[in-house]
């Protein structure tokens, strides 16, 4: 019965999570010109410069925001869309159903989006 | 429209007879306006001059029963508690709460609304069940930890909060902001321990989660109830218990009879009736 306490507690937690990634997100890539970090971007220019990207991506520090930020969005999100369609009152069924298609939606994104990020990552040390 | 130039009041009812009607319809009725009458003074006059069969509940007249909770001129209300001239215009359009089943005419079937609240234990829960029943004194409780629930204390279960939330309209799992407020209402007194008995509910579907924070329960209350405030409170309690940082509270105890010489200037207790 703890089910849905858990669930809420958890997308709080994921909202706290995005708040702070997304702010850092929003910070590096359009506020450099006011919070301006030299080992952001160190080729100078714009933080979405090639060299600027590869400088960041050779930290593992990067995909593993990328990660986290990623599964807090994921379970923020389809869970917000998992509330909205049982307010819905669907049958018990395809109650079951729409949690069992979320779930695999959300792990099949963040299975894609982790590969990317590691991918990302190998790439740039590899340059 | 003033009072002074009120004379006659048109009341459009909502009827329905299961007997007779296969579903509700309106109708209308002219009766004379007297001041200082309520929407409940109007019904008693339909039923006496237009209608004598039409049905609703209605107990105490002064706003302290719930019984005459209905949706007048499209607001859930008490009828004994709102003025006809308040209203605005010369028409009053009366029908039963919305949310639940009408049984006849004005009056709905409350019954789910008090399973709900049944379901979530709104008592004072103790392990010393004996003092509850055989009380040996007073549980100290300080005018601050009153302050906390006795707001929510107030609610007298007329079900306009629940006619107007529209959550429970839609979901059929949700327990409504009355017995969600009434659980918090509990959970806060000091007096009682019954947090984790009333958590095997609330931390599921028929929890405070399902709460859009839209506030028509609190705008309706007619006893200026804040059941949206108690349902984000009870959130955040619950968030905090799944996160073990909710203080673990000790039921109040017996507090120690005071002692010393009693003041002269105060009478004594009258002899017991029963």
């Amino acid at each position: 019965m703890m089910r849905d306490q858990k669930l809420w507690t958890w997308h709080l937690a994921a909202g706290a999570v995005i708040l702070v990634f997304l702010g850092l997100h929003m910070t590096i890539m359009h506020l450099d010109k006011v919070v301006s970090v030299a080992s952001l971007n160190p080729a100078g220019g714009h933080p979405i410069d090639w060299n600027n990207v590869v400088a960041r991506g050779k930290s593992v520090l990067f995909p593993l925001t990328y990660v986290v930020l990623l599964g807090a969005a994921l379970f923020h999100g389809l869970y917000g869309v998992r509330n909205i369609l049982f307010e819905l009152d669907p049958a018990h069924w395809l109650k079951r159903t729409i949690s069992a298609v979320l779930l695999l939606v959300g792990v099949g994104l963040f299975v894609v989006g982790t590969w990317a990020a590691i991918a990302g990552f190998s790439l740039a040390r590899a340059i | 429209m003033s009072a002074k130039s009120l004379t006659e009041v048109t009341y459009r009812i909502r009827r329905f007879n299961p007997e007779r009607d296969s579903a509700p319809h309106w109708e209308e009725y002219r009766i004379p306006y007297t001041p200082g009458m309520t929407v409940l003074d109007g019904l008693w006059k339909v039923k006496e001059l237009r209608a004598p069969d039409l049905a609703w509940r209605s107990s105490c007249r002064m706003g302290v029963c719930g019984s005459c909770g209905m949706l007048v001129n499209g607001m859930a209300r008490l009828a004994c508690n709102t003025q006809v001239t308040d209203l605005g215009g010369d028409t009053v359009v009366v029908a039963p709460l919305p949310n639940f089943d009408i049984i006849r005419d004005l009056v709905p079937e409350l019954a789910p609304m008090f399973d709900n609240h049944r379901a979530l234990q709104p008592y004072v829960i103790r392990e010393d069940a004996r003092e509850l029943g055989e009380p040996t004194g007073e549980f100290a409780q300080s005018a601050h930890e009153l302050e906390q629930y006795l707001q929510f204390s107030y609610c007298i279960k007329c079900g306009c909060c629940m006619a107007a939330c529209p959550t429970y309209a839609t979901d059929a799992l949700y327990s409504g902001p009355m017995p969600l407020g009434q659980a918090h209402r509990y959970n806060t007194d000091t007096r009682d321990g019954g947090f984790a008995a009333r958590r095997e509910v609330l931390a599921g579907e028929a929890g405070p989660w399902r709460c859009h924070y839209a506030g028509e329960c609190s705008r309706v209350c007619p006893k200026g109830v804040d059941p949206a405030k108690a349902i984000q409170l009870m959130k955040r309690e619950l968030v905090l218990d799944y996160l073990r940082l909710r203080k673990a509270k000790c039921p109040a105890k017996v507090a120690a009879k005071p002692s010393g010489v009693r003041r002269p200037e105060i009478p004594d207790a009258p002899a017991p009736t029963v």
